[in-house]
């Protein structure tokens, strides 16, 4: 099938813009279906993980800078680091790492 | 500044009781604690950029997608899609999978509006709640002040868009290695959004762990290795938060906690 970019955008956009509005607009009191509520806590942890690994070993030229830096984000992250910290080191790490066995 | 003369008037018109600060000042504290966020956009921005170019999409496109959706795993998920000719509807399902966290944001945001607030004011600090900026609106006590939001918006809206216009660019030229190093960034932003909350709950660690596992194990085992990365994504979210959910309900006071 052909598709253009600007429809992926616009559907892109339409979704994002009702999740977010969706919600503010519609409701003047509180959800209270308890499975609904854990359910939607426990989804950014399971997607960003999912999303985050194995794929992180395949984004870097050598999977195992890519599984240094995710070792050196989760301990950074673990420990209090902030979001440029840990997005940071784990580039560097990346670099240096290549760079040592290439 | 216009914004600021308007925001004056406004303020004059409405009825702010127990407010002492003008609409001008919460605009500025607004821009002030949007300044680290919009740099930090910046950056991870950038690293979003190199995936979009990837993906095929021109400096515009980038920023037109960045602008309008304001989400790193949404658009990270949906510029992969779009490398691999989805169709429009496994788009708009992984979009929504990818930012179903912003629906119960949303959601919590919406305790914190006045009942009769206007539909202008939703709709506009709707159209970016994303992590960090839910996460500043929740840290200020009481119902939110639309021109704080307004104010965060106002810098970090332009270094989220612009950084992927500029990763766009600058992924034409750069060096693998660099390309490489960056291309980590957003997994860097994933473990910080991830991690912290996993380190105060054993079972938020657990879910992470699993979901690891599994996903490493979905892209081996020779079945669902076949199925596409993105359905996987959904498959795999689906599976884990729904047992989690049915396991382990959450009480009103772990998901402000977890937030």
């Amino acid at each position: 099938m052909e598709h253009n970019i600007y429809g992926y955008l616009a559907v892109m956009a339409a979704v994002s813009f009702a999740i977010r509005v969706l919600p503010l607009t519609l409701i003047r009191r509180q959800i209270k279906n308890r499975f609904l509520r854990s359910f939607l806590f426990y989804v950014p942890y399971a997607t960003l993980a999912v999303m985050t690994f194995p794929a992180i070993l395949d984004a870097t030229q050598t999977p195992l800078a890519g599984a240094l830096a995710l070792a050196a984000g989760i301990w950074l992250a673990w420990n209090g680091a902030s979001l440029f910290m840990v997005s940071a080191a784990c580039c560097v790490v990346v670099f240096l790492s290549e760079w040592a066995l290439c | 500044m216009a914004e600021e003369i308007a925001a004056g008037t406004l303020r004059s018109e409405a009825d702010n009781k127990g407010i002492l600060q003008s609409d001008a000042a919460v605009l500025r504290s607004g821009m002030h604690d949007g300044m680290p966020i919009a740099l930090g956009y910046l950056v991870v921005s950038f690293t979003l950029g190199i995936t979009a170019h990837t993906a095929g999409l021109t400096p515009f496109q980038g920023f037109l997608a960045s602008f309008f959706n304001n989400a790193s795993a949404g658009e990270y998920a949906g510029f992969m899609l779009i490398a691999a000719g989805a169709s429009y509807w496994e788009i708009a399902l992984i979009t929504f999978i990818a930012n179903a966290r912003y629906l119960l944001m949303s959601c919590v945001l919406s305790q914190k509006f006045a009942p009769d607030a206007p539909l202008y004011q939703r709709l506009l600090i709707g159209f970016d709640v994303t992590d960090e900026l839910f996460g500043i609106t929740i840290a200020r006590p009481g119902q939110v002040h639309p021109y704080y939001n307004y104010g965060a918006m106002l810098v970090a809206l332009p270094g989220w868009s612009v950084g992927t216009a500029l990763g766009i660019i600058a992924g034409n030229v750069m060096p693998p290695a660099v390309v490489s190093a960056l291309s980590v960034a957003l997994y860097g932003m994933f473990l910080w959004v991830i991690i912290p909350p996993a380190r105060s709950s054993r079972i938020v660690a657990g879910l992470v762990g699993l979901s690891f596992a599994a996903s490493f194990a979905a892209v081996h085992l020779p079945f669902i290795s076949t199925v596409s990365s993105g359905t996987r994504t959904i498959g795999l979210t689906l599976l884990l938060a729904g047992a989690a959910a049915w396991l382990f309900p959450v009480s009103a006071k772990e998901e402000n906690h977890g937030a």
